[in-house]
């Protein structure tokens, strides 16, 4: 299921174009101010593409600063399958991995303050593993619904995920099935949940807690799925709509509740939490 | 379809199917020949069949002549009334379900609904369901929950259909909706893997009280053919796949992925239909009088408890 590559937006830009002052979007082209590209938190002013962002800088985007509290942070992988491909063993990918991204699982989970109401949290980075979902992610983001219903808290999970880890066989599938139960908890204490989809969110992530939202909010362009593009084309054998798969198409079918562009995301989630009267 | 590790033992099958016609036909009585042969055989098969390849499991899962869902329910179930339709668009009859008795049980039975010939398969999409069949079969189950009688899911699909049509009208929203719904329901839920167990179409109705797995069937959270042509770069390297994604119900029960294995006869399931359908039955019969008799917060606390622990570190 984790059928996505996508490439590293990072690597696509020519890190020293013109004195290492410019960057590129790699939707358009554009030639844009590095200063600027970050200043504009990775979102192209020309062409509003939303570019790949780690779990941190999502954090600060999101929470009030110094408000966050990990929880659970020295989960990491198992390669319980003792899984071996062309390219060698999973546990070596686990250790390459840890130290490339500083990460020890593919979401960073905890509490945290919107606008100075507590949350729990869940934040997915798409770095680690292609943030797939394996048994150290399913775990982090089980235990973090329980912990939004030991303390009553609303619970905010951003998806950024290629799907299950196939690397870890049918305990990663069964995490869609424990994720699930954990949202159900959620759905039972009468909690809110706000899934926030990014690009891109797929597979087994999407068939299970990215979907589930009282509210689904979607980033502008990211491209949400089940099945992979390639597959579906050589299923039907005919082109597909050019904007299949995107937030702007789910929502135009009914499974995303709102787009909204980076910088207004934490906005409009406090806007909507205040909406919630019940004590 | 023939197995090509199958075909010592079809040989042998051959030639007794030989004599027995040359008995009938002729005054030489070749019995004694035939009882050797028959041992021989049954010998033959005894030892390729306790030492398969998980590729070769994967073979037999998706045998032709592999009982489907319309065996099961004729050989298991003493009646069913089948239910259509999701409410929203469609019936999709790649994923079936109804009301069912099984001896003294009454049952929702749903489950994937692969063909046995081209014709049948092209109507019921080689058990490959889409959104439609998903919502159906929580409707079904939600039912299920108003009358008070425990879901059977039987499971035997490549996965979730990947087309078009069924991205637009949300596989993924109704797989999610399946799991979490599935996580509350008020009354048993039990998952059989009768042959494939492809993915997010198979868990899609499989978040039960019990998980089982007929001998030579194969729960994946991808196909080793995906798999391959992702990590290996080419999908010709789907038996190294197979061997590395742990597939087989043996290693799934070790992982704690499965309560338990339904054992088919010698040989595999597509050998003798009867005596799969009698396991399966007697199988599904004790894990019903064993779940009917727990109390419903005792049960939804266990399947709490049973999903929770799924790979905890
Ligand atoms: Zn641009």
């Amino acid at each position: 299921m984790a059928w996505l590559k996508k490439t590293d937006v990072k690597s696509k830009i020519p890190g020293n174009l013109k004195l290492n002052i410019w960057t590129r979007c790699p939707a358009c082209q554009a030639h844009i101010y590095k200063q600027e590209w970050e200043k504009n938190l990775k979102v192209c002013p020309k062409c509003n593409y939303h570019g790949g962002i780690t779990c941190t800088e999502r954090l600060d985007l999101l929470i009030d600063p110094g408000s966050f509290e990990e929880l659970y942070p020295d989960i990491t992988p198992r390669d319980t399958l003792n899984f071996k491909d062309e390219k060698g063993s999973y546990e070596n990918k686990i250790k390459e991995t840890i130290s490339k991204t500083g990460l020890n699982e593919a979401v960073i989970t905890g509490y945290g303050k919107i606008n100075n109401r507590k949350v729990a949290l869940a934040i997915m980075d798409f770095r680690f593993l292609g943030g797939s979902l394996g048994s150290g992610t399913g775990e982090k983001i089980f235990q973090t619904a329980m912990a939004a219903v030991e303390h009553h808290l609303p619970y905010i999970i951003v998806s950024a995920s290629g799907g299950a880890r196939m690397q870890e066989g049918m305990l990663s599938l069964m995490q869609m099935a424990k994720t699930c139960t954990g949202i159900a908890q959620l759905k039972k204490k009468n909690l809110p949940y706000l899934s926030v989809l990014t690009d891109p969110t797929s597979g087994g992530v999407s068939a299970s807690y990215a979907m589930m939202g009282d509210v689904n909010i979607a980033e502008p362009g990211a491209l949400i799925a089940f099945a992979g593009r390639r597959v579906i084309e050589q299923t039907i054998r005919q082109k597909l709509p050019d904007n299949f798969q995107t937030a702007e198409y789910l929502l135009e079918q009914g499974f995303i509740d709102i787009i909204v562009n980076r910088k207004n995301m934490k906005d409009l989630i406090g806007k909507i939490l205040d909406f919630n009267q019940r004590k | 379809m023939d197995l090509d590790f199958d075909k010592p033992i079809k040989d042998i099958e051959n030639k007794i199917a030989e004599l027995k016609t040359l008995n009938l036909k002729s005054k030489v009585n070749f019995a004694s020949e035939i009882k050797v042969l028959e041992k021989r055989c049954q010998e033959q098969i005894r030892s390729i069949y306790s030492n398969l390849t998980p590729w070769q499991v994967v073979q037999i899962a998706r045998h032709p002549k592999r009982p489907v869902l319309q065996d099961y329910i004729s050989l298991i179930f003493n009646s069913f009334i089948e239910l259509h339709g999701d409410r929203i668009y469609a019936d999709d009859q790649a994923l079936i379900g109804g009301l069912a008795t099984l001896d003294k049980h009454r049952v929702m039975l749903i489950g994937h609904n692969k063909g046995k010939n081209t014709k049948e398969n092209i109507e019921r999409n080689f058990g490959m369901a889409k959104p439609e069949g998903y919502r159906k079969a929580l409707r079904l189950m939600k039912m299920a929950e108003k009358f008070r009688i425990p879901v059977l899911m039987f499971i035997d699909t490549q996965g979730a259909y990947p087309g078009m049509e069924a991205e637009k009208r949300g596989q993924a929203e109704a797989i999610a909706h399946n799991l979490t719904d599935m996580a509350q329901l008020e009354v048993p839920l039990i998952a059989l893997v009768t042959g494939e167990g492809g993915s997010g179409g198979a868990i899609g109705i499989g978040a039960g009280d019990v998980i089982l797995m007929l001998s030579f069937s194969i729960y994946s959270v991808i196909s080793p053919e995906g798999c391959a042509s992702i990590l290996w770069r080419n999908a010709k390297f789907a038996p190294e796949a197979a061997e590395a994604l742990k597939l087989t119900a043996p290693s799934l029960l070790k992982m704690g992925i499965l309560n338990e294995i339904v054992e088919e006869p010698i040989g595999g399931a597509h050998r003798n239909h009867e005596e799969t359908a009698r396991n399966i039955k007697m199988s599904l019969i004790r894990h019903l009088d064993t779940l009917n008799q727990i109390p419903l917060k005792k049960l939804l606390k266990q399947r709490f408890e049973m999903y929770a622990r799924m790979g905890k570190p």
